[in-house]
């Protein structure tokens, strides 16, 4: 198993606008962004944010950034009264700790 | 014309530039110089109240340089987005500064301000007419969401810069804009391709961010040509690389393919990021495409009330170890004695347990002291500062299971120990508005002459 913080470069959240957030994940090659790509659907993001699984609004790889992004409902409106995170910036931590196995399949290569 | 190059000297107006990167950026003779002064990033209080986010000093600190050099060099200066969110008071707040500057230096620009305001019964008929619809996540529009905004904004694409430019105003301050616009107009007037341009704008609209190392208070130069853009960082600590400006592209973004914005998307699914020579990075392949009708972003904020906060720590250690059970107690109390008085809410913010995090922290330990932050909100000032009171004073003295320090509970480091916060804000309206006429909603409301 391996852990997302010793494979990342950068674990970012920020809001997409008021209403969503976007996670950003950058590796430093397409293998460590295509092994966290494929550890993923979007019940095991929800599972991770503990959020329902049709909040979950993408996710996807981006090679010329090698990167992966997660962008979900944001759980109230940015600023909304409740608020712990106005701009969305502090929300990554879920992810230092989501541990994933090496993937088996190389249709990417 | 072959090339537009295009100086972004700072990611907001007012969060500062080092002037060797602006000098170095004036000598490569650029044609325009466009800075974006606003984001909903701070959230909805400052669309509501009107407020900037950024102070005069800094805004004026910013714009002398840029003035000066738009004046020297008689090139046009675009502000998107003027005072943060720029609403009718936001937009204001920037042309006194402006005038200020002008009376300092002893010169003025010819200049024009344009408005993105959108009045209730606008929005209202045009509800009606079925030309709204929400944008992304959002609840469909309401009657009383739209009686209840204060500023009800639209985001403005490069049309009305372009409409401004053409009647030769020289510096151009527009209200609410969609980010790039201010940065795509002037290659777009010179026949640029919109796509190339607008993908510069949404790059430039963040300066050098996306150099690496990233910055938000350091310049950016972009170049336009027939088939390409190309970025540059002025700074010699930077350099732009193929990743660091396609990882941009995924900046405060839901989809790094599909970007839309006014009258249609950027399509990013042939751009290609290429290194060249120093530091800069060629950009090809991106495409503007139209939608069937064109659509402007509505936004607006509504007021929910006024707020007071304490905040104090807690050290005890078996008091941390009950807090929840404390916190709920003291809530319950309060309610008891405000049940008749006024309607309100209180929160607890505990930092150290789950102040960032809220519910959906993955960590159950608490930390070894806890800074509180107790929240009351209602329809006035004094009610907020009232339950605050009440909730802090409950806390401070409640006499918990196996209490030893019973002389308080809580270390403040403050006095007095509440703060009024003032107005509290939602976000009230982000939806689409579908109009027949780019310019429509954003007229030039006001001019200065030059001389």
């Amino acid at each position: 198993m391996m852990r997302l913080r010793d494979k990342a470069q950068v674990i970012r959240s920020k809001n997409a606008g008021p209403y969503e957030l976007t996670y950003d994940f950058m590796f430093s090659d397409s293998e460590d962004m295509w092994d966290f790509y494929e550890s993923l659907d979007s019940d095991i993001t929800a599972r991770v944010l503990q959020i329902p699984t049709e909040h979950v609004l993408s996710l996807l790889a981006y090679p010329p950034a090698l990167a992966v992004k997660i962008t979900v409902i944001r759980p109230q409106p940015s600023g909304a009264l409740g608020e712990t995170d106005v701009y969305g910036a502090q929300q990554h931590i879920p992810w230092l700790d989501y541990r994933y196995q090496r993937r088996t399949k190389c249709d990417h290569q | 014309m072959n090339e537009v190059r295009v100086l972004s000297p700072t990611a907001i107006l007012g969060y500062g530039y080092p002037m060797d990167s602006f000098n170095r950026g004036l000598g490569r003779d650029p044609h325009v110089l466009a800075v974006d002064a606003g984001s909903t990033d701070p959230g909805p209080y400052y669309l509501g109240s009107g407020k900037p986010f950024t102070s005069a000093a800094a805004v004026k600190r910013d714009l002398r340089p840029m003035l000066c050099a738009a004046r020297e060099r008689q090139i046009p200066l675009l502000v998107g987005s003027s005072g943060g969110a720029g609403a009718a008071p936001h937009l204001d707040w920037l042309r006194q500064i402006i005038l200020e500057l002008y009376r300092e230096e002893g010169f003025k620009l010819r200049t024009a301000g344009i408005s993105a305001d959108v009045s209730q019964d606008a929005v209202k008929e045009a509800c009606v007419q079925g030309r709204i619809q929400p944008c992304g996540p959002v609840s469909p529009l309401t009657q009383g969401d739209i009686e209840s905004s204060f500023h009800i904004v639209a985001q403005m694409g490069t049309e009305p810069f372009l409409r401004a430019l053409d009647q030769g105003f020289q510096v151009i301050l527009a209200g609410r804009a969609y980010d790039p616009a201010a940065f795509a107009a002037v290659p777009i007037q010179r026949g640029f391709d919109p796509g190339l341009a607008l993908h510069m704008g949404k790059i430039l609209e963040c300066a050098a961010i996306a150099a690496e190392p990233g910055s938000g208070s350091d310049c950016m130069l972009g170049t336009i040509g027939s088939s390409a853009f190309v970025l540059e960082a002025l700074s010699e600590e930077r350099t732009c690389t193929g990743r660091s400006v396609a990882a941009h592209t995924l900046y405060e973004k839901s989809d790094p393919y599909v970007l839309p914005g006014p009258g249609g998307a950027l399509n990013l699914k042939a751009t290609q990021f290429r290194p060249l020579s120093e530091g800069r990075v060629e950009v090809t392949g991106t495409r503007f495409q139209p939608d069937d009708t064109y659509r402007v972003k509505l936004e607006a904020a509504a007021r929910i009330g006024y707020r007071t906060v304490s905040i104090a720590g807690v050290r005890d250690p078996m008091m941390i170890e009950r807090l929840d059970e404390i916190l709920n107690a003291v809530r319950d109390y309060v309610g008891s004695q405000m049940e008749n008085a006024c309607a309100y809410s209180l929160l607890f913010h505990c930092y150290g347990k789950n102040g960032v995090m809220g519910g959906r922290e993955p960590v159950s330990t608490a930390g070894h002291e806890i800074g509180l932050v107790i929240e009351a909100v209602a329809d006035t000032q004094e009610d907020a500062a009232n339950v605050c009171a009440l909730a802090r004073s409950t806390l401070l003295h409640y006499g918990y299971p196996g209490r030893v320090s019973t002389a308080g509970n809580l270390a403040f480091p403050y006095s007095p120990s509440d703060f009024d916060a003032g107005e509290v804000y939602r976000f009230s309206i982000h939806h689409l508005m579908t109009v027949d006429d780019p310019n429509g909603l954003f007229p030039v409301v006001w001019e200065v002459d030059s001389h």
